[in-house]
């Protein structure tokens, strides 16, 4: 902002209030335009819905109101259980998988048979479906009939979700090792740092900041796919909704079901993404690289 | 004065391509020895060779008389010894300035937290960088991210300062104030290597000028010898293209 005696002294030209008055008229016109438009597409698309000669029976079945609201907190409380579910596991894909990442990116000669195993682990967890690790973990894991072992199946379910999710995540951690430039750890390790010191001052604060985004988004995959122990007989939301469907052949507490998960993952998403854009605004200039 | 660092016949090559062949120096304390020649001529390879970012092929190079090149040799224990400042800063974008500076003494150091703080703004404030010590490095301009590249490499009181073309990514107009401090270090004695393309400033600082190519280094004597008075052709010739260019 100038603050000289010509910008106190300075008033609009009879040319600039010409055209201030026709950018307003444009715009009026514009939004005249995006309105009409709007109130016509939507307006047809819910009259050629209800008007449809099968909507009265998707309604009836999906969108049984009475009904949602009587399984409401029962899915609620099987909700629950797939928030718990998520925050334990993630807590434990968390440690596991930058330990997995860790290991995969060192150069230690010790750890050579450990490098080995983590690729191996890796390439198995990722590359199985995660349904077919929960059954044969929550299934196959009582079978064995061994002591000490647990036969709860929402332990067991956690174990399965957590074993496939630690690969996932080890790999998206390691990409974001991999991208920081080779440069920042030249001007550590000649400051006299050591690898370690390097990796925990220097890469991985950067690193995470730069896979924060991607793991939001295994994040809302995780709180999805502990739907999955469901299978086991886990009563979570989907659990919770299916016996109801089941029983009435109504499908409505689906629906509810599919509207909690929404309520939690949408609002996630976004409240993160204006979180990482906060914190890079305040480090880069140029905003959000 | 005693030899601080001391290159013997150093030969490092990257796949095929030979960067330095039986190359020999000799860096006396207090002085500024200046590495010019074209790019690709080894200037910066020598210096990522002595800070051992780079592992030589052949030869020997001994700090304080210490062969540190011996691969039994601690690296990080060498590298508390010298200060390296790279052409593209290489400063950390998720710290601070200060966070920057003292990163090194109290990790690599372990100096006390508070004291390496009062250091660094001592540094800060000798160089006109006071105001900005809580900025994120992203938010300063080149010349004054340069500058504090150059303060978190003097720090830890390095023995030698290994400058690697610190000016090459700098408006003309911000050149000076990096080099500026450059000169007040050497005024105060500071031991230092630098690779750069401003002439007259190597004029300015070289108590030696190296003239390289092709790995070698082909003349070397005073700036006023090597820069006014070139005896090799191949140094004549460089000298020629850097003046068509503007640059002495």
């Amino acid at each position: 902002m100038l603050n000289g005696p010509d910008q106190q002294a300075w008033s609009p030209s009879s040319r600039e209030l010409e055209r201030r008055n026709a950018r307003r008229q444009i715009s009026r016109k514009q939004f005249m335009i995006a309105g009409s438009s709007s109130v016509l597409v939507l307006g047809a698309l819910y009259t050629l819905i209800i008007t449809s000669p099968g909507w009265q029976v998707v309604k009836d079945t999906f969108f049984d109101l009475d009904y949602g609201r009587e399984v409401l907190p029962t899915v609620l409380r099987g909700l629950v259980v797939n928030i718990q579910l998520s925050f334990i596991g993630g807590f434990f894909i968390a440690v596991i998988a930058l330990s997995l990442a860790l290991i995969r990116t060192t150069k230690s000669p010790a750890l050579t048979p450990f490098r080995f195993l983590a690729t191996a682990y890796v390439d198995i967890f990722r590359g199985a479906p995660l349904l077919l690790i929960i059954l044969l973990v929550g299934f196959g894991v009582p079978a064995l009939r061994l002591a000490g072992l647990t036969s709860n199946v929402i332990v067991l379910g956690t174990v399965a979700v957590v074993l496939t999710y630690s690969a996932y995540v080890a790999e998206v951690i390691r990409s974001g090792i991999m991208s920081i430039h080779p440069s920042q750890r030249a001007a550590a390790r000649s400051l006299g740092l050591t690898s370690g010191q390097t990796m925990r001052f220097v890469v991985l604060p950067q690193a995470i900041k730069r896979v924060i985004p991607p793991l939001l988004n295994d994040f809302v995959s995780l709180l999805k796919d502990t739907g999955l122990v469901s299978i086991l007989g886990v009563t979570d939301a989907v659990r919770a909704a299916q016996i109801n469907a089941s029983r009435t052949f109504n499908y409505t507490p689906y629906v509810v079901s599919a509207i909690l998960f929404l309520l939690i993952t949408i609002p996630l998403t976004r409240y993160i993404d204006r979180v990482i854009r906060r914190s890079s605004a305040k480090q880069n200039s140029e905003g959000a690289i | 004065m005693s030899n601080v660092l001391e290159l013997v016949n150093v030969r490092k090559s990257f796949d095929s391509e030979l960067v330095l062949s039986d190359l020999s120096l000799t860096v006396k304390e207090h002085t500024a020895t200046v590495l010019i020649g074209a790019s690709g001529s080894g200037k910066s390879t020598l210096l990522r060779c002595i800070n051992l970012l780079e592992t030589i092929d052949d030869g020997q190079i001994f700090l304080d008389g210490q062969e540190i090149s011996d691969p039994l040799i601690s690296v990080d224990e060498v590298r508390r010894k010298l200060g390296m400042v790279f052409q593209s800063f290489n400063l950390f974008p998720h710290k601070t300035v200060l966070e920057n500076i003292t990163l090194s003494p109290i990790k690599v150091h372990g100096i006390a937290p508070d004291q390496a703080h009062d250091q660094a703004m001592v540094l800060l404030k000798r160089f006109d960088l006071a105001d900005k010590a809580d900025q994120y490095p992203d938010r300063l301009s080149g010349g004054q991210q340069q500058r504090v590249a150059i303060i978190r490499s003097l720090a830890v009181n390095p023995r030698v300062l290994l400058l690697d073309e610190i000016t090459s990514a700098l408006d003309p107009v911000l050149v000076n104030e990096v080099l500026s401090i450059v000169r007040d270090l050497k005024h105060d004695g500071m031991t230092m290597v630098l690779a750069t393309h401003e002439m007259g400033f190597a004029t300015q600082v070289a108590d030696e000028v190296c003239f390289l190519e092709s790995g070698l280094i082909l003349e070397r004597g005073s700036a006023d010898q090597v820069l006014k008075n070139p005896q090799n052709s191949k140094t004549q010739d460089f000298l020629k293209r850097v003046h068509e260019a503007g640059r002495l």
